[in-house]
């Protein structure tokens, strides 16, 4: 008898996009696999999930998940996701992108996206540099560290992203280490329950690229050093929430907040002004769905 | 919202931006990202009015690349969206205009051009964007692009932005220019129902039998939105029919010439221009935008002098009516192409008269439309030298 070998979350998968480009030991399938078994978990219909990302290793995610799935230009999944988001406010938007694509060049959109408090799920996977383009560095790269546009060492202070997310407006605020499966799937599902701008940073080895030019051992070797340096910090202050892959890497839930969200507080704000528009947008609502 | 009561039918007396907003309406925009420039502000400005009055949703973005971006994923969550900018803003539109263009998306871009480079003067007309326009996203493509040389056309062409965006599945351009978008004059806002309005192209077949890029036999494909369970992949690299990315020189060869072939081979459908007694003139003076408008005195003073003096009116400067001009060009004894930049679509103009009569351009940097005498100096030199 022939068997067919599945996977609980292939029906998630563009199945027929496998094998997938990323190297093996590299974190983002970790991160995906956790994203995939949060949608499920989630009970919202998959049918209404949209994700959205950018350009880089980690860009490629919406190309495989079996969702509604926008690859768009570098840097800019964000504001194509508010443009998404707020022209049909029943899906459900998640931004899933690398740390150069989200913080470098969509610096700029990742925080007014964050300060107007817009309904999207951003998850960024950290691994320190530019991984599709060979490894160069990224405003994640930490001090000293060798990229292959920093030979002689990185000179230049990185980002702490949950504390520019923090510091920006974002409602959720997590980080986990691909080690850390359990409670980055938990932190995802939890994300992706709460409304507002919400954020989870995965720090993930770059094993062919950052990790190996920094002597960091093998993906294997990045997991332990995950398990024996991670310090759980729920509701740490963002600003000493340090990552250190010398010394220690903090991670947990630090912000869970609660503020309007952008659509919220505006359509709170135009009912003064406009008393009919509710009228109108539940007629649309009903066109919507109608389909 | 049904959409008559949110057109407002009747006379007005507008500006060329507001005219715009207003046509975006008409054609059943509801949602506007932009970011506020000189002299493309108005049409923000009565757009942060008008669509929250109406139902639609209009936001400010951090910048030019962001409201570019937004207006795309609005229309894949299922709105007819449109942005609007000048000079700079145009500049960081092309990225995104480009990803518009690759990944079919409807939607409409004004630019009300201004003098550049750079920041130049922003208060001040130019015409210097028009091959920006054609080319200013990198790689292979063809545009659509709408002249409007009044607030009433500003109005209509803005419609009509959106129809040919629906149908042929990109994003259009409306290259106003400054004095038409500040210009103030009478404008008709017909009744619901007058004008054609295009809707989206839905797709009717199943999830699982739907090719999200395979185009019906007028080369485009019809199109689902975000959250109705087609599960579909969209993207800037080069991709199949299922809309897979495909690295490879025969997935380019196949896509990207029927991106272009699309406009090229519906081009009948698209242009559009207008002819003033211009067969057989002894001159034909050929412009778009304010200039055409400007071009009128001159033109009229060279008929008093005696002269046959014809206007070719570009309405779309892309795609550019080749057959057209290529057939007065042996009619006529010579051309006078006056644009505010140095030199742009004349080119397209010498393409087509291909030395069949000279062909002289009259320049002028920008900042203000061109003084009448320098336009009929130009007519009665060709006639003279023709
Ligand atoms: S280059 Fe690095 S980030 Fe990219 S797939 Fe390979 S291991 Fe992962």
């Amino acid at each position: 008898m022939e068997m067919k070998e599945t996977h609980p979350i292939d029906d998630l998968i563009r199945t027929d996009r496998i094998p997938h480009i990323w190297c093996s030991g590299c974190g983002i399938g970790i991160a995906v696999h956790c994203f995939l078994n949060a949608i499920r978990k989630s009970g919202i219909p998959p049918k209404n999930f949209a994700v959205v990302s950018g350009i880089g290793c980690s860009g490629r995610v919406a190309g495989y998940v079996k969702l509604d799935s926008f690859h768009t230009t570098h840097g800019r999944p964000i504001p194509f996701a508010v443009g998404l988001k707020l022209a049909n406010d029943r899906l459900k938007v998640v931004v899933f992108s690398g740390d150069g694509d989200l913080i470098a060049i969509g610096g700029n959109h990742f925080i007014h996206a964050a300060r107007r408090n817009v309904d999207i799920t951003v998850i960024c996977v950290n691994n320190f540099n530019y991984g599709m383009t060979g490894g160069q560095a990224a405003p994640t790269t930490p001090v000293r560290a060798r990229t292959s546009t920093t030979p002689y060492g990185n000179f230049e202070f990185p980002f702490n992203l949950a504390y520019l997310a923090a510091g920006s407006g974002a409602v959720y605020v997590s980080r986990w280490t691909t080690l850390h499966a359990k409670q980055l799937e938990d932190s995802m599902l939890e994300a992706l329950g709460k409304k507002g701008f919400t954020f989870v940073e995965a720090i993930s080895p770059c094993p062919t690229l950052y990790n190996r030019m920094n002597k960091l051992g093998t993906a294997l070797d990045f997991m332990k050093f995950c398990k024996e340096h991670s310090v759980i910090r729920h509701g740490a202050d963002p600003k000493t929430a340090n990552i250190d892959l010398r010394g220690d890497i903090v991670v947990g839930r630090f912000v869970n907040v609660e503020r309007p969200t952008f659509t919220d507080f505006l359509e709170e704000g135009l009912a003064q002004g406009l008393p009919h528009r509710k009228a109108l947008l539940d007629e649309e609502r009903k066109e919507f769905e109608h389909e | 919202m049904k959409a008559e009561k949110s057109i407002l039918s009747g006379k007005h007396f507008f500006q060329g931006d507001t005219a715009c907003a207003e046509g975006g309406i008409y054609a059943g925009c509801r949602f506007f990202g932009g970011y506020p420039i000189t002299p493309a502000t108005e049409v923000a400005e009565r757009m942060a009015e008008r669509l929250p009055a109406i139902g639609g949703i209009y936001i400010q973005m951090e910048d030019e690349i962001a409201s570019m971006c937004a207006v795309l994923g609005a229309a894949w969550g299922g709105r007819k969206s449109m942005t609007s900018t000048s000079g700079p803003g145009f500049s960081l539109m092309m990225e995104n205009f480009g990803l518009g263009i690759m990944t079919e998306t409807p939607c409409v871009l004004v630019n009300v051009q201004r003098a550049g480079p750079s920041t130049g003067l922003p208060t001040a007309v130019g015409q210097g964007d028009m091959m920006q326009a054609r080319w200013g996203s990198h790689g292979v493509y063809e545009v659509i692009a709408l002249c409007p040389s009044s607030p009433q056309e500003a109005f209509n062409l803005t419609v009509r932005a959106f129809n040919l965006s629906e149908k042929y599945r990109l994003p259009v351009l409306v290259m106003m220019d400054e004095v038409v978008g500040h210009m103030t004059e009478k404008v008709v806002i017909p009744e619901p129902g007058e004008l054609e309005v295009v809707p989206r192209r839905e797709s009717r077949v199943a999830p699982d039998a739907y090719l999200p890029f395979k185009p019906d036999a007028d080369l485009v494909p019809p199109m689902v939105r975000a959250g109705q369970g087609y599960h579909i992949h969209v993207t800037g690299l080069t991709h199949d029919e299922r809309g897979y990315p495909v690295i490879t020189k025969e997935a380019q060869e196949k896509l990207v010439r029927r991106l272009c072939d699309k406009i090229r081979v519906n081009r009948k459908d698209i242009l559009s221009w207008e002819e003033r007694e211009a067969e057989n003139a002894d001159v034909l003076v050929v412009a778009y935008g304010i200039t055409a408008r400007i071009a009128m005195l001159p033109i009229q003073m060279a008929r008093k002098k005696g002269l046959k003096v014809g206007l070719f009116r570009l309405i779309t400067a892309w795609p550019f009516p080749e057959e057209r001009l290529r057939k007065l060009a042996g009619t006529v004894g010579g051309v006078v192409v006056p644009e505010i930049n140095y030199g742009q679509m004349v080119f397209e103009v010498e393409r087509c008269v291909a030395g069949k009569a000279p062909v002289r351009l009259v320049s002028h940097m920008g900042g203000s439309t061109h003084r009448p005498e320098d336009i009929l100096n130009a007519i009665m030199d060709v006639a003279k030298n023709k």
